[in-house]
This record gives C-alpha cells, structure tokens and sequence, in this order.
C-alpha cells in the first residue's frame, strides 16, 4: 500500500527577485512502514517536499495524496484535521513550547483530538517513558539536554499513533552520538510500530538508515534507491 | 491538557508581561469604581440631607422675599390656596409632600412671635427636630432610599420617616421652646391670641431655629384671625432631590407662574452639581479607559503573538486550527479581562473607601454589582483591544516557526 503517493508535485515561491522554483514536477511513491530519507544540497528543496507532503505548505501544481486521500485541494481545516490524527512531527529545533513541562507538551496532541485528560496523562507517560525520560516528566524543555528535548519531540509525535512521522534535520542540532541514539529510536518505532518515517537529512550516516533513499538537488529527484 | 489550561500556563510564564499589561485596565476600571462608588454615596447622602432637612423647595408670593416667609409682616402678599389644589392636580413627579403656611407677626404680652398657620395633615414635623414631640404619622420620601437600602448603605437614618401632623383642632396650637419659655406656658394651658383663645397641644423641643420662636395654629384658624381666608404666604415643598435636578422647578413655575419658587441652593445646586459633574468625569474616564486599555491589551496582544509566532506556528503544525487560536488568544484576552475587572474593582473600592470622607466628606462600603460592571467592561476593552492581533494571529501559517529556524 503506498501510504505516500505524489504526482508533478511542484512549489514555486515569489520572491523580489523573481519566482523560485523549489520544487519541480516531483513524483515519487512511498510505501506503508517504509523508512524515507531525504537527501540533498542546502536550497535543493528537500524541506520544500518535506513540507508539503505534511500539508504545511500548498504546492503551486501537481497533486499529492497521504493514506489514499487526495489533499492537494482539500481545505486548510481538513487539512489541520488530518495532521492531528495521521501525523506526526520531529523538527530540528524540537519545536516544543517552552512554557509546558515535557509531559504537557507531550499531551498537547492528545489535547488537540480531544482524548480524555486522564488518559491523556497516562497515554503521555507510557510514550516518555518508552523514550527513557520517565524521570524527566515534569520538567521544562530548557532543563533538558539537546537529546533529551528531541526525545520529548519523539515522544510528542508519537504519541497519537499516527500513520507518517515527517521529521526535518532530526539530529542537525545533536553532536554524532546523540545522533545515532535518536536515530535508532526513530529506525525502532520504524520497524517495531510500522509507523512510516520521512527523514530530512544533510547527514550521509543518517540517510543510510533509510531503506528508501531519495536525492534532490534543484528541486528535482536525481535518484531513489 | 485543556484550551484555558495553556492559556493560563503561557500567562503564568510572563507574570511580568501579565501585570504590565494589566496595570493600564486596573487603573482605568479603578478610577471609574471608585468615582461611581463616592458618587453613589454622595448621592444617598444628598438624598439623606435633603431629606432631613425637610421641604426643600419655596413656593412664595411674587413680591414677597425669603425674609417674609420667616417673619411676615401683616401686610405681606398672599398666594391663594388654590395653588395647592393646582400643584395635586397636576402630573408633577416627586413632590413628596405639601405644607401649605399662613405666617404673620403677632404681639404678645408686648413681645413680638411669628405665628404660623399650618394645615394639619400636611405638615411635615419639622424635620427630624419635632420628632421628640411624638405625634403624627409616618412620611417617607418617595426617592429616599428605602429603610433597608439606608442600612444596606450605612445610613440608619430614621429621620428619613417623618411624622405629619394630624392631630392640631381649630382651637390647638403648638409652642416653640423658646415661646413656651417666655410666655411659662405648659400643655393645656391656655394662650390668647388676637381675643381668640387657643389650647397648647404640644410644646415643641428646643431646635435652635426660627421654629422655637414660633406659635403653630390650625391654617383655617390662622386665616380666620387674619381675616385673609384661602390665602396662604408660602407653600413648602418636600421635592425629591432627583427631581429637583430634572428640572422640577421649571415646571413648578409653569404651574404657578405668578410666584417665586426656590430651593435650597447651596446644597441641592452645590451637591447635585458636584455628582452630576462626578458622573460626568466616571463617563471621561470610561471613554478614556476604553481607548487606553483597548490600546494597552492589544499591544501587549500584538508583542505576545509575534513573541509567540513560533509557539503558535508548532500549534498549527500539530493540527491546531484556525479560530481554535483565534479563540485561545480571546479566551487569554478574557482571563486578562476578568482579572483587570476584579483587581480594578478592589483597586477602586478601597481607593473610594479611604478617599470618600476625605473627598466627599462621606463614608462609603463596597458595592457589589460594581464587580460584575467591572468584569464586563474590562473583559469587553480586552477583547476589543485583541481581536485584531488574534485574527492576525490566526493567520499564522504552521510552518512559521521552521522558517525561522
């Protein structure tokens, strides 16, 4: 089952220069449970893909599908609608709110698809606790360390169940033993939950992890392997 | 994990921001609460002193002077007792009471009084200076505040039921102190008056004012011994000070065109002006407020949301959609509202509080229903002041916060 499926997907932004073309006549499929990394130049336009096969961003033309369903028209609220319950989110920076402990930012898409507090707070627990910060719960991301704020980011995305973990430069902000520990976590959850992961990478070690191997350079796929 | 949840954590986490941001609301609301609160008081004790004080408006004979109605020679000018009849019959509203009066200076044992012709019924028993005297029935003033209302607001002031006379016959009169003194007169006795001899009634307590040196007749006796029947020198008027300052005068003199129609105008003009220009300057203040706390939470809503663009952009990302931030940052601008409300409430009552008797000369206590105008008008400035920043807001694409990465 191709759980990911693109068709002349292309994105161009305006810009005072002139129109930049990020993304041309993109076609590629993804298969359920399979393990994507996305490879690259800077400016290649890897985030681009990254971003709208999430539906983050709208592509100019084209048309792509997530789980057999069309989104490229469908609209923003649908589009929210479908994030919450089939995706989920791994970014660089981590990308969690400052102000909420991990467990609360943990719980905050359980929050989002309305799951009952109680079981929220259980559900979050479980997941920090399979990230090994079971002692790390009521913390804030700033009393962290950088490996451990993105295990809480694993752990956020995680945590619903979804069908597609998209995540961007992963392991950018981590030295290269941190790297691979989360790496592994994201290759474990890859293979133990079926759960489908496209990787962002600048990192040749990370992109071996994929099993499905995509390079971009100019907005094009210059190979998949 | 809830909306108000987040909503409280995120405001938590910048208490500073939080009271900066409030300080402009709670000032504002506190100068309106304690304004209104001083103004309401101030009004109960105008009423009160107004009240006390008994008629507090002149209905007298064109011609005829204030001095006049105090000690009115034999040949001062008359008003006919019609004009009584004119002021029932017409729709005036608050005139709680009438005492229509005959006054003339009379000779006693060489010694010059004032008697005074009232009608029974009508009189109003001196204000609370005759209440010793224990006759008469029971007058309340119509925009008085109500004995519960008095002591809901501090003022247990029972003077605020006065007694009308009703009991004085043809042949009764009523001494004042210092008449009764001079003339050892007691209850009972007898006192002759113009070769007409009256029964003292009552000896009226020592008041310290005209009245103690003055003797109440029956009017129709008093009109008798003048040989002037249905003509009276003045009609004192309890008006309802409210009614006063809409303008009953004027439409007092339309009645009775032909007369001189006053007031006790240092307190009615003195106090009345200085509430009206109170609530004049709580109405500056609400205008004033509504702009500067508007301004105030919508540029502490428009830095929080650029501050928060990242934040907002991962709530977006996760799936958040467009009005659920557009309501998190109205459910934000409503906490900020309700707490502006009751801190300006509690700001302003206790600035009313230790301000009232230095200002107005009065006590003042808390009033309860300010709290809920409080809450409403501060979560109102608030949410004004943030649905600009929240629609902007709510514009935020989910992907923000990675651009800035």
């Amino acid at each position: 089952m191709n759980i990911i499926q693109t068709h002349n997907l292309s994105k161009s932004y305006q810009h005072k220069d002139g129109v930049v073309d990020a993304l041309k006549n993109v076609s590629l499929s993804v298969e359920k449970g399979s393990f994507v990394t996305i490879t690259g130049p800077s400016g290649s336009g890897k985030t681009t893909l990254l971003l709208t096969l999430a539906g983050l961003i709208r592509p100019t033309s084209g048309s792509f599908s997530i789980l057999e369903k069309n989104l490229t028209h469908v609209p923003d609220s649908e589009l929210a609608y479908f994030r919450r319950k089939n995706v989920g989110f791994i970014m660089q920076s981590f990308a969690l709110i400052p102000y909420l402990t991990c467990i609360q930012n943990v719980m905050m898409p359980l929050s989002l698809n309305k799951v009952d507090k109680e079981k929220q707070k259980s559900m979050a627990q479980e997941v920090l606790a399979n990230v090994g910060l079971e002692n790390r719960m009521n913390h804030l991301p700033r009393e962290l360390s950088a490996g451990q704020q993105q295990r809480v980011a694993i752990a956020r995305a995680l945590v619903n169940n979804p069908s597609v973990i998209f995540a961007d430069e992963p392991t950018g902000n981590l030295d290269p033993s941190l790297s691979l520990e989360i790496l592994d976590i994201l290759k474990e959850i890859n293979q133990q939950k079926n759960i489908t992961v496209v990787m962002v990478t600048h990192s040749p070690v990370a992109a071996e992890y994929g099993d499905v191997r995509i390079h971009l350079e100019d907005g094009q796929i210059i190979s998949i392997n | 994990m809830t909306l108000i949840k987040l909503v409280w954590i995120e405001l938590w986490n910048k208490k500073s921001q939080l009271v900066s941001s409030l300080m402009a609301i709670v000032i504002g609301i506190g100068v309106i609460v304690g304004i209104r609160t001083i103004n309401v008081y101030s009004e109960k004790a105008v009423a009160v002193k107004l009240d006390n004080l008994g008629a507090n408006i002149l209905v007298l004979p064109q011609a005829a002077s204030i001095d006049d109605y105090y000690t009115s020679d034999i040949d001062a000018p008359t008003i006919p007792m019609e004009y009584v009849e004119r002021i029932l019959t017409s729709d005036l509203k608050g005139v709680d009471n009438m005492s229509p009066k005959l006054t003339r200076r009379i000779t006693i044992n060489n010694k010059k009084y004032v008697l005074t012709g009232i009608q029974p019924k009508n009189e109003i028993a001196s204000k609370p200076l005759w209440q010793t005297t224990g006759f008469g029935k029971e007058l309340e003033a119509s925009c008085a505040p109500s004995s519960g209302e008095n002591k809901s607001h501090g003022y247990e002031d029972e003077k605020l039921k006065r007694k009308a006379v009703d009991t004085l016959d043809y042949s009764e009169c009523l001494l004042g102190f210092q008449v009764a003194k001079e003339l050892k007169l007691k209850e009972n006795d007898t006192l002759k008056i113009q070769d007409k001899k009256f029964n003292v009634a009552k000896l009226l307590t020592e008041t310290g004012t005209v009245d103690d040196d003055r003797i109440f007749v029956n009017l129709k006796a008093a009109q008798d011994l003048f040989g002037i029947p249905n003509q009276i020198s003045a009609i004192e008027i309890m008006g309802c000070c409210n009614a006063i300052s809409d303008g009953l005068l004027g439409k007092l003199r339309n009645i009775l065109p032909d007369t001189r129609i006053t007031t006790i105008n240092q307190i009615v003009s003195t106090q009345i002006e200085t509430n009206k220009m109170m609530n004049k300057t709580s109405i500056i203040f609400l205008i004033i407020i509504l702009f500067v706390g508007s301004i105030s939470i919508g540029n502490y809503m428009w830095a929080n949301v650029n501050e928060r663009r990242k934040e907002i952009g991962i709530l977006r990302m996760m799936g958040t959609l467009k009005n659920e931030i557009y309501k998190i940052l109205l459910v934000k601008a409503t906490i900020l509202g309700l707490l502006g409300g009751l801190l300006g409430y509690l700001f302003g009552t206790i600035a009313a509080y230790y301000m009232g008797p230095v200002f107005a000369q009065i006590q003042v206590s808390p009033i309860p229903i300010f709290i809920l105008w409080s809450v409403l008008i501060s979560i109102g400035i608030s949410i004004l002041g943030s649905i600009l920043p929240a629609y902007f807001a709510a514009k935020f694409e989910p992907f923000s916060n990675m651009q800035e990465e």
